[in-house]
C-alpha cells in the first residue's frame, strides 16, 4: 500500500482533545494485570541465586543438597542455558548476563536458579546452592576501571576505534569520535575558553515494579511467557535465540507495565524463568526483589566527561571540545558514543569534537534509561555554557539563542536539522513569567536544554471494525504513558468518528506482526503512523462496501467525517452512509472490514526543550529545595495534550531526582550499599513543586500529523538546570552529581575557605 | 510450618484462611485470596504501593503479617468502589490522569483516602506530606496532588 507520511496541516477535531483513558478504570479498582498479578495451573516459584562478589572466578557450584529438598522441582546453572549464540556477542553477553558462565562480574550477577512449589521453599533451596568462588580484584570507578593498571574485567577486550590495534587488553571497549571542523582553528579565535570536568554517579529507572513473568515451556516445543517488557516481540527474539525455541512458538504477551523508563527494553531474568520451566515441567512465576531489581538490573552509566568550549567576545562559539568517558558495566555498550553524539546537539557548531570512551566497570550492565546517555553529557556542556555566558558577561539565555542550532544547521553528530524546536523553547522561556518572578535569599535561578534524537522503527498495527461498527485497535507497542488513548485519538481522527467507539489494546507476539521495542519515545510517533496508514487501509474497503451498497463507481465514493458520501449531482438521492451503516451490512458485501498497517516509521522528528528551576540552598547544611520547575517542550504535535505534560512532568521529576539524591554508592568491597528506596532515595511528593509545563508544536514534515517523539526529552536537561540554580544561588559551581547535601556543603566550605 | 487460622473482614466481607505464621498480609493477599490490587514495589515499607488500611489505619502491607490481621477490618483498593460507583478519588485520579502506569496508583489512592478521612480539607503541603509514603516514578506527582485537591472538593460538596 502507499502510504504518505508527509505533514499536511490538516485541522483536527479528535487530535488534541484530552478524552480519559481506556485503561483507567481498571488501573483505579487494582483490576489491571502487571507481571506478577498473572498465574498458571500448576505453577512453581522461581528464585535467583546470585554472587556477592564484584569480580570471581566460578570454580564449582553444587546443587545436590538444593535438589534434594521436598518440593525444589528444578534447579539450574549456565549449564542448563548452553551457548546457542553462534557468535553473536551481543547476544553471548546478555546470556552471560542471565547466568554467570565463567566468572561473576559484579555483585548481584546470577549464578543459579531454583523452582520449588513455594517461594519459603525456593529460598531455603537457594542457602543449599554452594559456589565455589576464586575472588579477584575488581574496578566500580569509571576513572579507575580506565586507567592501565585497573583489574582487567575481560582480558578478550581491546580497545576498538583507536588507530591502531592495541597490544594489551583493557576495560575500555570502545572510542568513538564525533564533530566537524577544526578545533584547534576555533579555539585559537577564542577570546575565551571555559574549560571543566564533570562526575555523574550511576542512577537507576527506578520503575516501581520489579521485573516479574510468568514462564511455561511444552515439551512440544511451544512456550508461552507473560512478562513486563517495554518489547514483548524483542523478547521473543531473545528468549527464542537463547533457549534454542522457534520465535513463532514462543507467544510472548506483555502485561500491563509498571514503568519501564529504558530499564524493560532488556532481558534479565526471562530466560532463566523459561528454562527453570523447560527443566520442571511445570510453568515458573519470576519476580525479582527490590534488593535484585537494584542489584542486577538496569541502572545507567556513570560517567566522567571534560567540556572545552571557546567564545568570542560577541558570544559566538568558536570551538566546543569534550570527552565523555561512561561506564557499560561489564559488558560492551555504546553509551559514551550516544553522549558523544548528544552532547552539543543544540548549538550550531563550526568546530566541534567530541570523543566518546566505553569502560567496562564490576557493576551490573549498564541499560537504557529515558534518552540514554543525554542527560550527564547535557549536565557537563549546559553548565560549560552557563560558565562561558558569564565570563563573557551575557544573559545565559541570549547567549544560548546566538547559538542555537536552526533549520539547515549540520547538527554536531552529522545529519542536518530539518525544523526544529530549541530556538523557539529558547524564545519560549525568555517570555516565560518565571523567568521575571522576585527569589529570595539563597534561592538562585537556572535554566538549561536538552536534546534527544527520537526513534522510529519496525511497526504494526491491526484496524478491525466490528458489525456493530465500534472498532478495534490492535497494536504492538506498549502502553507506557498513556499510548492507547493517543493511538484511538489518531484512529478516531483518521476514521472521522467518536473516540468512544474505538477500544485500543496491546496484542501478543502471536497476533500481530514484529515490533521493535517502545524505546527511543517512539511509541505514539511509531504506532500513530502505522495506524493511520492502517485506518486508511480500512477506509479504502469502506468506500469500496459503500460502492457495493449503492451499486455505483467506487471513484465516486469519497470518505467524510465517519460517512461514505456519493459524490456528484446524479447521486443527490443518495444520503451518506456511516462506518456503522456499512459495517451492518459487511456480512453481505464481502466480510469482515478491517485495515492493516506494517511499516517502518522513518523520519522521527528530533526533540529539544529548555527547562527553568528556581532552588534553594540551605548554606548550614546545603540542602537544597526546588521551589519552581517549568518544562518548555517541541511536541511536533501534541496528540493528548494531559500525557504529553505527564511525559513533561514525569521527565523532569526523574532528573530532579538525578541531580540531586540518587546515586548507587558501592563500598569497597565491590558490593552495593543501598539496594533499596529507603536508602536510594527517588524523589517523593513533598520534594517537589508543581511542575509547569509549555507544549510547543513545531511539526514533524516526516509525519501526517506533524507528531515527534515526547517521552525522553523531558530528563535531559534538569541535571544541568539544577546546577546552574545551585550555581546562581550560593555561587559554587558543582561539578559532580548528586548534588547532595554533603557535596554542596563541602563546596560552600571550599568556597568560604577560598 | 503449622498453618496459623485467620478470621478477619476484608472490604465488609467475612473471609477466613490459613496462612504461615512468617507470611505477610501482601502474600495472603495476592498469592492466597486473589486480591491483587495491592502491589509489591519493594517489600520493606519503602514503596507504599501495598497500602492497605487496618481497622482505620493506613498501613504497608508488606510490613503486617498476615496472622495479624485476625479479627480486624482490612480495606483494600478492590473495595474502594463501590459497586459501578467509582470512589471521587478513582474518578478524579482518572479525570487528571494522575496516573501513567498505575503500578502505584492503588497505593496512592488508599493512602489519598486515609488522608482525607482525617483531613477533609488539606493543603497541598498537607497533601504533598500526607502522601510522601508512596513512591510514583512516573508523574512527578503534580496530577497526583491536583487529582486529590479535586477529590477533595468534590467529597466536601456531597
Amino acid at each position: 500500500m502507499n502510504f504518505d507520511p508527509r505533514f499536511t496541516g490538516r485541522k483536527f477535531s479528535s487530535v488534541g482533545t484530552r478524552p480519559l483513558r481506556p485503561d483507567g478504570i481498571d488501573k483505579v479498582t487494582g483490576r489491571a494485570r502487571y507481571g506478577a498479578d498473572f498465574n498458571m495451573a500448576g505453577q512453581l516459584v522461581g528464585r535467583i541465586l546470585r554472587s556477592p562478589h564484584a569480580h570471581a572466578v566460578i570454580k564449582s557450584i553444587d546443587t545436590s543438597k538444593a535438589e534434594k529438598l521436598a518440593g525444589v522441582k528444578a534447579v539450574i546453572t549456565a549449564k542448563d542455558l548452553p551457548d546457542l549464540t553462534d557468535g553473536d556477542a551481543a547476544m553471548y553477553d546478555i546470556l552471560d548476563n542471565s547466568m554467570a558462565r565463567k566468572k561473576a562480574l559484579y555483585d548481584g550477577h546470577a549464578v543459579a536458579a531454583v523452582a520449588a512449589i513455594d517461594a519459603r521453599i525456593a529460598r531455603q533451596a537457594l542457602k543449599l546452592i554452594e559456589v565455589d568462588y576464586e575472588v579477584l580484584p575488581h574496578v566500580t570507578d569509571v576513572d579507575e576501571a580506565a586507567h592501565h593498571h585497573a583489574p582487567l574485567i575481560n582480558d578478550q577486550v581491546f580497545t576498538e576505534g583507536l588507530e591502531e590495534k592495541p597490544a594489551k587488553p583493557s576495560n575500555i571497549t570502545k572510542r568513538t569520535q564525533f564533530g566537524h571542523g577544526d578545533v584547534h582553528k576555533g579555539f585559537a579565535e577564542a577570546d575565551f575558553v571555559i574549560e571543566r570536568s564533570f562526575k555523574t554517579e550511576q542512577t537507576h529507572q527506578g520503575y516501581i515494579e520489579p521485573h516479574a513473568c510468568v514462564a511455561s515451556v511444552n515439551p512440544d516445543g511451544t512456550a508461552d511467557l507473560w512478562v513486563c517488557t517495554q518489547g514483548h516481540f524483542v523478547y521473543r527474539q531473545h528468549c527464542a535465540q537463547l533457549l534454542g525455541l522457534e520465535a513463532s512458538k514462543l507467544r510472548v504477551t506483555s502485561s500491563e507495565i509498571g514503568g519501564g523508563f529504558g530499564g524493560k527494553t532488556h532481558v534479565w531474568a526471562e530466560p532463566v524463568a523459561l528454562a527453570l520451566s523447560r527443566k520442571a515441567g511445570r510453568p515458573v512465576k519470576l519476580v525479582m526483589t527490590r534488593d535484585e531489581v537494584f542489584r542486577a538490573s538496569g541502572p545507567t552509566s556513570a560517567t566522567s566527561i571534560d567540556v572545552r568550549i571557546g567564545a568570542k567576545k560577541d558570544g559566538t562559539i568558536t570551538a566546543a571540545e569534550a570527552t565523555l568517558r561512561y561506564s557499560c558495566g561489564p559488558y560492551a555498550g555504546s553509551w559514551a558514543e550516544i553522549g558523544a553524539m548528544t552532547a552539543f546537539a543544540c548549538y550550531k557548531l563550526e568546530n566541534v569534537k567530541t570523543v566518546g570512551f566505553e569502560v567496562l566497570v564490576n557493576r551490573p550492565k549498564t541499560a537504557a534509561y529515558r534518552a540514554p546517555s543525554a542527560p550527564m553529557a547535557a549536565f557537563a556542556v549546559e553548565s560549560s555554557i552557563d560558565e562561558l555566558a558569564r565570563e563573557i558577561g551575557m544573559d545565559a539565555v541570549d547567549f544560548r539563542i546566538k547559538n542555537a542550532a536552526q533549520e539547515g544547521t549540520r547538527a554536531s553528530y552529522g545529519p542536518v536539522y530539518g525544523p526544529i524546536g530549541i530556538g523557539p523553547t529558547l524564545e519560549a522561556v525568555k517570555k516565560h513569567p518565571h523567568m521575571k518572578a522576585p527569589l529570595k535569599a539563597n534561592q538562585g535561578r537556572g535554566m538549561a536544554c536538552g536534546f534527544w534524537f527520537n526513534f522510529g522503527g519496525q511497526t504494526c498495527v491491526d484496524l478491525n471494525i466490528g458489525m456493530d461498527g465500534s472498532v478495534s485497535l490492535a497494536v504492538g507497542t506498549v502502553d507506557v504513558g498513556g499510548s492507547r488513548a493517543s493511538l484511538s485519538l489518531v484512529a478516531a481522527e483518521e476514521l472521522g468518528i467518536d473516540y468512544s467507539q474505538l477500544k485500543a489494546i496491546v496484542a501478543d507476539t502471536s497476533s500481530l506482526g514484529y515490533n521493535d521495542m517502545t524505546d527511543g519515545s517512539r511509541g505514539t510517533f511509531s504506532s500513530s503512523m502505522a495506524t493511520i496508514s492502517a485506518a486508511r487501509n480500512a477506509i479504502l474497503i469502506l468506500r469500496d462496501r459503500a460502492a457495493q451498497m449503492w451499486d455505483i463507481p467506487v471513484e465516486d465514493v469519497v470518505w467524510e467525517k465517519g460517512h461514505a458520501i456519493a459524490k456528484g449531482e446524479k447521486y443527490g438521492n443518495l444520503s451518506p452512509l456511516s462506518l456503522k451503516d456499512i459495517a451492518a451490512k459487511s456480512g453481505t458485501t464481502g466480510g469482515p472490514i478491517a485495515g492493516h498497517s506494517e511499516l517502518v516509521a522513518d523520519g522521527a522528528g528530533v526533540s529539544f526543550a529548555t527547562h527553568i528551576c528556581d532552588i534553594e540552598v540551605d548554606p548550614e547544611t546545603g540542602a537544597t529545595r526546588v521551589i519552581r520547575y517549568t518544562v518548555v517542550q517541541d511536541a511536533g504535535k501534541a496528540v493528548h495534550p494531559t500525557y504529553v505534560e505527564g511525559q513533561y512532568q514525569g521527565g523532569a521529576a526523574q532528573g530532579i531526582g538525578w541531580a540531586l539524591n540518587e546515586e548507587y554508592i558501592y563500598g569497597k568491597d565491590g558490593r552495593l550499599q543501598n539496594a533499596g528506596f529507603l536508602d536510594y532515595r527517588i524523589p517523593v511528593c513533598s520534594d517537589l513543586p508543581m511542575i509547569d509545563t509549555q507544549i510547543l508544536e513545531i511539526p514533524n514534515p516526516n509525519h501526517p500529523y506533524g507528531v515527534r517523539g515526547v517521552g525522553e526529552t523531558s530528563i535531559v536537561p534538569p541535571l544541568a538546570a539544577i546546577a546552574n540554580a545551585v550555581s546562581n544561588a550560593v555561587g559554587v559551581r558543582m561539578t559532580h552529581i548528586p548534588m547532595s547535601p554533603p557535596r554542596i556543603l563541602a563546596a560552600l566550605d571550599a568556597e568560604r575557605e577560598g | 510450618m503449622a498453618g496459623v487460622a485467620v478470621s478477619t473482614t476484608i472490604n465488609g466481607d467475612a473471609v477466613e484462611y490459613l496462612c504461615q505464621p512468617d507470611e505477610t498480609l501482601l502474600e495472603v493477599l495476592r498469592d492466597r485470596l486473589g486480591l491483587t490490587g495491592a502491589k509489591e514495589g519493594c517489600g520493606t515499607g519503602d514503596c507504599g504501593a501495598c497500602s492497605v488500611i487496618v481497622d482505620g489505619r493506613l498501613v504497608c502491607s508488606c510490613l503486617v503479617l498476615g496472622a495479624e490481621a485476625e479479627g480486624r477490618k482490612v480495606e483494600t483498593i478492590e473495595g474502594m468502589a463501590h459497586g459501578d460507583q467509582l470512589h471521587p478519588l478513582q474518578q478524579k485520579f482518572i479525570e487528571h490522569a494522575a496516573l501513567q502506569c498505575g503500578i502505584c496508583t492503588p497505593g496512592f489512592l488508599i493512602a489519598a483516602k486515609d488522608l482525607l478521612a482525617k483531613n477533609p480539607s488539606p493543603t497541598e503541603e498537607e497533601i504533598r506530606f500526607g502522601l510522601a509514603g508512596n513512591l510514583c516514578r512516573c508523574t512527578g506527582y503534580d496530577k497526583i496532588v491536583r487529582a486529590v485537591q479535586d477529590a477533595a472538593n468534590v467529597m466536601k460538596g456531597a
